[in-house]
């Protein structure tokens, strides 16, 4: 092993490896409740040059590679399950192009969507992306890799429907380029009109390459955006108002979230609207369209909408929303994990019931928020719950109810998003045969020696 | 001032990593993980990294030590940290570094800062007698005297800090303020020394300094450096240290808005440095800025990162001395003398005298001196001094 560090340092510089027991420490878990394993090497590469060659490197002395962005997928996707080289992608943090007519950004792996906000809002202020909940420093390329959303994802879909080209270094070394980059100097498609070969990259966490460079559209930025708030306790009207919601075709982003405290949440759901426009009159249409979509509740005293007065507008209009990260605090504990299957709508009320279930058969304090996909052809629907880090046995019975909630959203025809080891496992148990093996074959095809995020999508 | 029970709420950090940013999130903030970019050299980093050694998941070692010292303690964290726990973030830290300081765990360069003002006073150890060398023969205090001027470490043996204590000096003098200095009998303000956690040494230097304020008759006191400001402001107290505290910015703007002082006519575009502990720690934006506007034909320009988003020189903490954010384009000074030099300005000016010393070193790294001056407001004004 000594060998490979000294390589390592050979390739990007002593400043940016480390076999440090610090590192070493902190690289071997994520903030959610997996095992942690730490690896033997921490890696900081600056260029796809380098990332060839440890690549290289790590084929020919058969180490396990894991690309890391910021590792916030909480359920233990870049915690290195056989050790080797984790590759935090964060020094590659160019933003290579914008193409302000075709309407898209070119990145290098480590970029944040932090940073490219800022970027857009100051240079491009008419163009913005797909901005998700996690924090700001999630890379762009990590939240694609897991089929990450955002609040361009009702609209526009997941936010690796919205990639539109890649750069990847092959589990061989091999640069490869998927989409129109392959063939021309514009990047605008990963796939049409050609056979779309991102689907070989995007979901699998890092186990079938290193991606270097990508592609993301970009979607006007409206000069306004605001907020509605619809509330009703009726939990089975929640599929409903959505689905109405989404046929307007006025609505940017719809949210649904649930939590016991404050005692004026419990048992209400709040429906989240988010509204843009060039224009107030803009802005007041879709607004009236949302509005007379759901006036049968409102004539029916089965829901209402809420005045959202300007005090409380900032922590619902901000991007990413800080409140996402808070929930870690709201028991004082350090600690939250969600399982989000993502799944159709009218599973709300189900699923809405498992989650209060575990909660109080565990103990736990609990909250969701369910994102709609897509114009309501799906939704991620979060069982969360937080913990206590110093409580042993917290931390247990949260990772117990979380593994119930994603076997019980499975039973029920949803698909867990993000799943960690034990749950892709699952996932692969009820898999369609061939599927499975075309997925194998897949893997083993591009990555013969299994060097790559091994444990992931790896079928007993 | 009180050093939380940091070891029953470290655990509460998430690692969610909005401290590395500034608000709106363009670049990284956070002078340590800027320099180093291992997520171990974040504050979520150091802060799970403590929580490891507390429960004894890894091993005290140099390479933690230095993690921890690394900490300029900008309080860029504090700002940017979502979470209620936010304004404790580095008294935990402090907390943390006052327990390896206990059971002599610390990296060689701190011991070396501790040993040098336990002994001499000032961490550069410098004979004490020499501690007036700068002054020219400036007034030493005396019981009447409206302000007690405390010139600091920096100031009293640093090159570029005895500069700025002599321009400060002539401007006080330049107005007509009754001030005196200790010389000699001036002692290290201890603000560093608390931030490095040798809480025992720092308490004794508060007793010592504030004894001597109180016989000397002592009731208003002008600092040099933002540091000094900061501790005598908000540390003494707690340790009987009473006393009107300012930083020389607030005196200067005071002494402008009332006609005492009258710069002439300048040609210059300044971007100004705001240091920690003036704007993130005491809230002092407006003051220097005041100062630089009033002259007249200086245009101010804003650094990107700038106010309660400003970039830390990488002093804080004693880094001005034990340095450990060193040794590359990445050190945060280095970082901050790009960013200055990017607004187009000709004078980067400081109001902090590790700010002074830090982005001289740096404007010179990056063989920006010929197009870049690394100056103290009090020395922009010095030279601008026509009339009372």
């Amino acid at each position: 092993m000594s060998d490979v560090y000294e390589a390592l340092q050979k390739i990007v510089g002593k400043d940016y490896v480390s076999n440090q027991a610090e590192e070493r420490y902190f690289y071997g878990r994520d903030p959610g409740l997996m095992p942690p394993h730490e690896p033997d090497f921490v890696v900081m590469p600056k260029t796809t040059e380098e990332v060839q060659e440890i690549v290289k490197l790590a084929n020919r002395e058969k180490v396990p590679i894991v690309p890391k962005g910021a590792g916030l997928a909480l359920t233990g996707l870049v915690i290195p399950q056989r050790g080797g080289i984790v590759l935090d992608m964060k020094r590659m943090d160019r933003i290579l192009e914008v193409n302000e007519k075709a309407g898209y950004v070119v990145v290098e792996a480590g970029t944040t969507h932090g940073v490219l906000k800022s970027y857009l809002q100051k240079h491009y202020p008419h163009l913005r992306h797909s901005i998700p909940d996690s924090p700001p420093i999630a890379t762009i390329v990590a939240n694609a890799v897991i089929h990450g959303q955002g609040r361009l994802t009702q609209q526009r879909g997941f936010n690796s429907d919205m990639v539109s080209g890649l750069e990847v270094v092959l589990p061989t070394g091999e640069l490869c380029r998927i989409g129109s980059c392959s063939v021309s100097s514009y990047w605008f498609s990963k796939g049409p009109p050609l056979p779309d070969l991102s689907g070989l990259f995007l979901g699998w966490f890092g186990s079938t390459g290193v991606i270097t460079k990508l592609g993301m559209k970009l979607y006007p930025c409206k000069k306004i955006r605001d907020v509605m708030l619809f509330l009703t306790d009726k939990v089975d009207l929640v599929p409903e108002v959505i689905r109405k919601l989404a046929h307007t075709e006025m609505v940017e982003d719809i949210v649904v979230t649930a939590q016991p405290i404050p005692l004026r949440f419990k048992g209400n759901f709040y429906i989240l609207l988010y509204i843009t426009g060039d224009s107030e009159e803009e802005i007041e249409f879709k607004k009236k369209m949302a509005w007379d979509a759901l006036m049968e509740y409102v004539e029916s005293r089965d829901g209402g909408f809420v005045s959202v007065t300007p005090d409380m507008k900032p922590p619902f209009l901000a991007m990413p929303s800080k409140d996402t990260a808070r929930f870690a605090d709201v028991s004082k504990g350090g600690g939250f994990e969600y399982s989000g299957p993502i799944a159709p709508i009218d599973k709300y009320p189900l699923y809405l019931k498992k989650l209060e279930e575990l909660a109080a058969k565990y103990k736990l304090f609990y909250s969701s928020a369910a994102r709609v996909i897509d114009g309501g052809h799906s939704m991620m629907f979060s069982f969360s719950y937080t913990f206590n880090r110093a409580n042993p046995d917290e931390m247990k019975r949260a990772k117990t109810a979380l593994d119930e909630a994603a076997e019980f959203a499975l039973e029920e025809g949803g698909v867990i998003w993000k799943p960690n080891i034990n749950e892709q496992q699952m996932i692969m148990e009820r898999m369609d045969p061939n599927t499975l093996k075309l997925m194998t074959s897949i893997k083993h095809l591009l990555d013969p020696k299994g060097i790559m995020n091994p444990g992931n999508w790896e079928a007993k | 001032m009180q050093q939380k029970d940091y070891a029953s709420q470290i655990h509460r950090c998430f690692r969610c990593g909005y401290c590395k940013f500034p608000t709106d999130y363009s670049s990284f903030n956070c002078p340590s993980y800027r320099r180093f970019r291992f997520d171990s050299y974040s504050t979520g980093g150091r802060l799970w990294l403590i929580y490891a050694w507390l429960k004894g998941e890894i091993e005290w070692s140099e390479h933690l030590a230095e993690i921890l010292y690394a900490c300029t303690t900008c309080k860029n964290c504090v700002e940017q940290c979502p979470m209620k726990f936010a304004p404790d973030i580095v008294d935990w830290i402090v907390g943390a570094r006052s327990d390896m300081v206990e059971k002599g765990k610390i990296p060689p360069r701190v011991a070396r800062f501790f040993e040098a003002v336990y002994g001499y006073g000032n961490p550069f150890k410098q004979l004490r007698s020499d501690r007036a060398a700068w002054s020219n023969g400036t007034k030493k205090y005396a019981p009447g005297d409206e302000y007690l001027l405390y010139v600091g470490c920096l100031g009293s043996y640093d090159e570029n800090g005895q500069k700025m204590a002599r321009s400060i000096v002539h401007v006080l003098e330049t107005a007509g303020v009754s001030f005196g200095i200790l010389g000699k009998d001036e002692e290290c303000c201890g603000n560093e020394i608390y931030m490095l956690g040798e809480t025992g040494l720092f308490q004794n230097l508060v007793e010592k300094n504030s004894q001597k304020f109180k016989e000397l008759g002592v009731k208003k006191i002008v600092t040099l450096s933002p540091h000094a400001y900061n501790t005598m402001k908000n540390n003494y107290p707690a340790f009987g240290g009473n006393f009107e505290v300012y930083h020389y910015t607030q005196i200067l703007n005071d002494l402008i808005k009332k006609n005492k002082i009258k710069p002439s006519r300048a040609k210059a575009k300044v971007t100004y440095q705001d240091p920690c502990f003036l704007g993130r720690y005491n809230n002092i934006y407006d003051e220097p800025r005041q100062i630089l506007q009033s002259i007249p034909g200086i245009k101010l320009v804003e650094m990107e990162r700038n106010r309660k988003d400003a970039f830390c020189c990488g002093g804080g903490s004693g880094n001005f001395v034990t340095d450990l954010l060193a040794g590359s384009a990445d050190s945060p000074a280095r970082v901050r003398a790009r960013e200055a030099y990017e607004t187009g300005a000709d004078t980067l000016a400081v109001a902090c005298p590790s700010c002074l010393t830090m982005l001289t070193d740096a404007v010179k790294a990056e063989n920006l001196d010929d197009k870049l001056a690394v100056k103290d407001i009090s020395q922009i004004l010095k030279e601008l001094l026509s009339a009372k």
